[in-house]
């Protein structure tokens, strides 16, 4: 964990209220994926903690939407622009468990972090399954980013304008070792019901200080009780309390 | 060469900086960044009796200048504390600590005041009778007078370090508590504790906490807390440790002249871990842009 000084190099739209920001500065905080930062915004007391979507030579990149003031601010960043990020929050996917043939399960602004996690699998020589689920195609991205990592990718919509109609696990009949997910919570849930494998979840929380001092994401588990920033964000399905 | 040396209670420290409660957990997180020895002292995690879970998230909620939380002392309850988080601190932070304690009823206070008071690493006693956020105690022993009196005399009588009452500014009038405390033999008083608040969440036409309200923290109740050292000051004869949005080393000076011994400094550790560094850091200059020699020379300095 480091405060460090990014500098924006881009910032554009992807899909309906979403947006990709690459950065430059130190990244060497981010040691897994799934990881988050937590950035300060001129104008707002708290910070906005962003899951890591890559960080690769020197380059930090994130994707957000737009749900509220601070998000739509950072939406208006042109590049060029100076941003204090904590770096390097939260424990992260553990690769170890995760077989032959992963299954990563992303929906919404749970997308991202998938795809260092893709990216870092696929280099272990993995071959993982991935499913994206979106409310409709004009929220589709990074489609093709994963397919161009080589990794059998499915999207699902809620509308069934774009590939599998329905929720991500109207996509999950596919044969898999472990899995990964990353989304709102609902459809956490319904993986974790339609699952047949152990797995790993990455929750959401507002947030105080994202490094564990304030207790404000507390949630209980199995074992024992854990702060969604330090502990977190990711808890294996053995764990969970719903 | 200026002195920022303080004695609070007859505890010489190297500065008046002092983490507070709620903000800084058990030092652990926070030694990650910097080597907290540096501080003064700092004021651990609000311990009860039995250990507490708190309350249904979300807790945290954002505000124009500050932050709600509606956390309901969650901490790992007094056994714990004494048979884990303090031998773990010792081996990183070599001063003393504030141990600060809440309760549900009077005799919940004088238990784990007790207990912490035979811990060799702990030098003074915070009691949070103020806190917003529980139900059934806290902060109803904080808002009348004579119930603040009763805890302090029942935790003064099992105790032998110096206890330090934390009040509430959520009162008609905190100098009348802080003098009733001083009466039954409080060693001093520490404020503010948060301002009780709400926001709503108007998409969904629901509170945004899940407790509903919450306790107000954050550069936004500076003021507040600076009138209510200024009251306080007037009335007691104790030391009081201030706090409430302290954020700057001016800050620090500002409270201190108000009439603070030494200075919390709470919310701005969560949205900038090294805030206490920093405070610490420019605090000489800020005392030579004051012209003061030694920060004890400016307690009350305003009145």
């Amino acid at each position: 964990m480091k405060d460090i000084i990014f500098e924006v190099i881009s910032n554009k739209k992807i899909a309906k209220n979403t947006y990709e920001c690459v950065l430059a500065g130190d990244i060497s905080d981010i040691t897994a994926s799934g990881q988050f930062v937590n950035i300060k915004l001129d104008g707002y007391y708290l910070r906005r903690p962003i899951s890591v979507c890559d960080a690769e030579d020197g380059k930090l990149t994130l994707i957000y939407k737009v749900v509220g003031k601070g998000t739509a601010k950072m939406a208006e960043m042109t590049g060029g622009e100076k941003l204090l990020v904590l770096s390097g929050l939260g424990n992260g996917y553990d690769l170890a468990k995760s077989g032959d043939k992963p299954l990563l399960i992303g929906g919404g602004a749970g997308v991202p972090p998938m795809y260092m996690l893709c990216k870092k699998l696929i280099a272990e020589g993995k071959k993982p399954s991935v499913i994206l689920g979106f409310g409709s195609a004009d929220e589709v991205f990074y489609r093709e980013k994963f397919e161009a990592l080589g990794a059998k990718t499915y999207v699902t919509t809620v509308d069934g304008s774009e590939g599998v109609k329905g929720f991500v696990t109207d996509a999950m009949d596919v044969e898999y070792s472990y899995f990964y997910t990353c989304g709102p919570e609902p459809m956490l849930k319904a993986v974790y019901d339609k699952s047949t494998t152990s797995g790993q979840f990455s929750f959401e929380e507002r947030m105080g200080c994202g490094f564990g001092a304030c207790m404000g994401c507390s949630c209980k588990t199995k074992y024992g009780n854990k702060r969604i920033c330090k502990d977190g964000p990711v808890l294996v399905k053995e764990e969970i309390i719903w | 060469m200026v002195n920022t040396k303080i004695s609070l209670c007859g505890i010489e420290i190297d500065n008046p900086i002092i983490p507070a409660s709620g903000t800084f957990g058990y030092g652990k997180e926070f030694n990650e960044f910097y080597d907290i020895n540096i501080l003064g002292s700092f004021s651990f995690k609000g311990t009860t009796k039995d250990p507490r879970f708190g309350n249904a998230t979300p807790r945290i909620a954002e505000t124009e200048g500050g932050m709600l939380n509606s956390v309901g002392l969650q901490n790992p309850g007094v056994e714990k504390v004494i048979s884990e988080e303090l031998p773990a601190l010792k081996k990183f932070f070599h001063k003393p600590v504030m141990a600060n304690v809440s309760g549900f009823a009077i005799e919940d206070y004088a238990y784990t005041c007790e207990k912490l008071d035979g811990e060799e690493q702990v030098g003074w006693i915070e009691v949070n009778i103020s806190c917003p956020n529980v139900h059934g105690g806290g902060m109803s022993f904080g808002t009348d007078a004579k119930n603040a009196a009763e805890v302090t005399k029942a935790v003064k009588k099992v105790t032998t370090k110096p206890i330090i009452i934390k009040l509430t500014p959520n009162v008609t009038d905190i100098a009348e508590i802080a003098k009733a405390v001083e009466d039954a033999g409080a060693d001093g008083v520490s404020l503010i504790n948060t301002l009780s608040g709400m926001r709503i969440n108007m998409a969904k036409r629901k509170p945004l906490l899940a407790n509903v309200t919450g306790g107000l923290s954050g550069p936004c109740t500076f003021p507040v807390a600076l009138r209510c050292v200024w009251q306080v000051y007037n009335a007691v004869k104790i030391p009081i440790v201030g706090m409430g949005g302290v954020t700057t080393a001016e800050d620090v000076i500002e409270m201190m002249m108000a009439g603070a011994t030494a200075v919390q400094v709470g919310a701005a550790n969560l949205v900038d871990p090294y805030a206490c560094k920093k405070i610490i850091e420019e605090l000489p200059a800020a005392m030579e842009k004051y012209r003061i020699g030694s920060l004890e020379e400016i307690i009350g300095g305003a009145h």
